[in-house]
């Protein structure tokens, strides 16, 4: 692949998708609600919400296959949908799925898609094909019907299409879909090595693992609205860390929490006692839980040692930071997989 | 990247591979190609047809086998005709809507517009391959089970064997140019849905009805203005020499319905929002 450095390939400009008020309404509800997105040049970025929460509305709006109710889209610098011709040549996408003729071959597939567009070079359309299915394992299958194909198969050619001329963005819709775990972390594997090639890639996914492992910024959708973005360490850190103490002497307990400043939460009962959570007032720096307490905050080590002091017997004691996945669906509302 | 060559063929060369190269268009045209066989056949087994029973031409066959591909073009402008191009021009957008490669030809990107027009140019190569079809089966089963021979025109002129299978061509020509105008109904109904059976049989079904208008005397101010009026008006195509005023008159009228759907088509697929 050769990058698009010169001519109508070089752009300056800082964000590769950016929405301002972007909104879609179809009869009376809001599918997005303005929506002000900004997606950084050469990052990974994950799009997260539960199903239902308008993630593929806005991709629809963000390629021109839906029209905005309000508000405006800009892909690489250039109003879409006006500028679409000088765009979409640019932007490789899996949108909701892949959709193929099931009567044609995959490479019969990619050429039709390859030559709908007048921005694709004929004469290298059959080795640009080639490559592409190589890259996403498919070159044994390339001659069959799609017809015949599995659901991970199909994806993979989606993807293969995708990648069938440089890009400066691809947009991936739910990528590992249907995917064995070979082919996820292909995929993968596959989006940090063209991330390193300088091309921006915005993930849609409801998989938080899947977010978390690859991508270097998020935003989390809600019921059609934005309810967090930036870099995923800052997502991660407005999230607050926890402590978990198992002990027989709750009442003790909670009134020493009480005096260190720590307000305990609740006791529930278990088969070795009480279990006692409480929330650590400041939030922490740091990816692992337990790491880097911010100075302002009382250090667990501190706690248990003045647990011990008062006589309270202490069975189990945990540092629990909240999950990525606790954390969004703190922002969300809901669970993951749960249509609004 | 080098500079792409900007060929606004290879989408039309691609449509065209993929509606002639798939199976049910080739059902279609079998279908097509069964007509007049099946009336060849049907002839050859029975003894004599009585004159001036049945569909024209049809007792001039066993003397003339070519009189099989006038007969069975005939037979077939009133249902199977629309009914192939019903299936066809039906499919073009619904079609790519029902599979979801639409968003995918949208994002390629093509221009819809450019969309369009490439789907019913593909329409129209079907409109004109389909009576083609009907007249060389006809002709090719005519010779194969009767005499050939010179051909009695309408106008009592006899013409040679060649000249009729131009004659053919120029009745397939103009059945093509008739259907034209029931494709661009069918493109602009396609455009409306993501069901192509419905926007098929929606397509069929106006043709149906334009014939029935056709054939109501209280209409008669009506008529002209039918797609289907000049229809079966290829007879003068059968003269010596040509009258070519019946298919002037059904071009402009075609004319007239491909602007009017065609604006209709682009006004609802430019504005769409492709949510299949």
């Amino acid at each position: 692949m050769t990058g698009a450095a010169q001519g109508p390939g070089s752009w300056t400009y800082g964000l590769t998708i950016e929405t301002q008020g972007l909104t879609k309404r179809f009869g009376q509800q809001l599918a997005v609600d303005g929506l002000d997105l900004a997606v950084p040049r050469g990052t990974i970025f994950g799009f997260l919400g539960p199903n239902g929460s308008g993630k593929t509305t806005t991709i629809r709006m963000l390629l021109g296959l839906a029209a905005a109710s309000a508000g405006s889209v800009r892909l690489l610098g250039m109003e879409m949908p006006g500028r679409f011709q000088d765009v979409l040549p640019q932007v490789g996408a899996l949108v909701e799925g892949p959709a193929f003729y099931p009567f044609l071959s995959g490479t019969a597939n990619l050429h039709r898609l390859d030559a709908a567009t007048r921005h694709t070079a004929p004469a290298t359309r059959k080795a640009r094909v080639n490559q592409a299915l190589e890259r996403v394992g498919l070159g044994h299958a390339a001659g069959k019907r799609v017809h015949a194909y599995s659901l991970g198969m199909k994806q993979r050619l989606g993807i293969a299409n995708a990648l069938l001329s440089p890009r400066e963005l691809l947009v991936l819709d739910e990528p590992t879909n249907g995917l064995d775990p070979q082919g996820t972390r292909e995929v993968r594997n596959l989006v940090r090595s063209l991330a390193a090639d300088g091309t921006t890639v915005f993930v849609s996914s409801h998989l938080l693992a899947e977010v978390e492992q690859i991508c270097t910024h998020a935003a989390v959708m809600s019921a059609g609205r934005l309810v967090a973005q930036g870099p995923l360490p800052e997502l991660r850190r407005s999230g607050t860390v926890r402590i978990r103490l198992l002990t027989p002497d709750a009442g003790a307990a909670m009134a020493v929490l009480a005096s260190l400043g720590v307000a305990p939460e609740e006791a529930a009962a278990q088969q070795d006692g009480q279990v006692v959570t409480a929330a650590l007032d400041a939030p922490a720096q740091g990816t692992s839980p337990g790491s880097n307490l911010s100075p302002g905050s009382t250090a667990p080590e501190d706690i248990v040692a003045r647990l011990v002091e008062a006589g309270v017997r202490v069975r189990g004691f945990a540092v629990e930071r909240e999950s990525l996945e606790d954390r969004f669906v703190a922002l969300t509302g809901e669970g993951f997989d749960v249509a609004q | 990247m080098a500079a792409p060559r900007r060929s606004g063929l290879s989408l039309l060369r691609s449509e065209l591979r993929v509606l002639f190269g798939r199976r049910r268009t080739w059902a279609l045209l079998l279908a097509l190609a069964a007509i007049p066989v099946l009336i060849a056949v049907a002839v050859r087994i029975s003894s004599a047809v009585p004159a001036g029973r049945g569909p024209a031409f049809l007792d001039r066959i066993t003397q003339n086998g070519l009189f099989v591909a006038f007969t069975a073009m005939l037979v077939s402008v009133p249902l199977f005709l629309p009914l192939t191009v019903g299936v066809v021009a039906g499919d073009t957008i619904a079609g790519e809507a029902s599979l979801g490669t639409l968003r995918y030809l949208l994002v390629a990107p093509t221009g819809r517009v450019r969309l369009l027009l490439v789907k019913y140019a593909a329409a129209l190569a079907f409109c004109l391959a389909a009576p083609l079809t009907v007249g060389l089966a006809g002709a090719a089963i005519g010779a194969a089970l009767f005499p050939v021979g010179p051909v009695t025109l309408l106008s009592g002129d006899v013409i040679e064997p060649p000249e009729a299978a131009v004659r053919i061509l120029l009745i397939a020509a103009y059945l093509a140019v008739s259907l034209a105008g029931l494709s661009a109904v069918g493109l602009f109904l396609s455009t409306l849905t993501v069901v192509p059976v419905g926007a098929m049989a929606a397509t069929v079904v106006v043709s149906v009805v334009s014939q029935v208008l056709d054939q109501l005397p209280q209409l008669e101010w009506l008529h002209p203005w039918l797609f289907s009026h000049y229809w079966l008006g290829f007879g003068d195509l059968l003269r010596q020499p040509v009258l070519w005023d019946s298919f002037v008159d059904n071009a402009w009228l075609q004319a007239g319905y491909v602007a009017v759907f065609g604006a209709l088509a682009y006004g609802r697929f430019v504005t769409k929002d492709v949510l299949s």
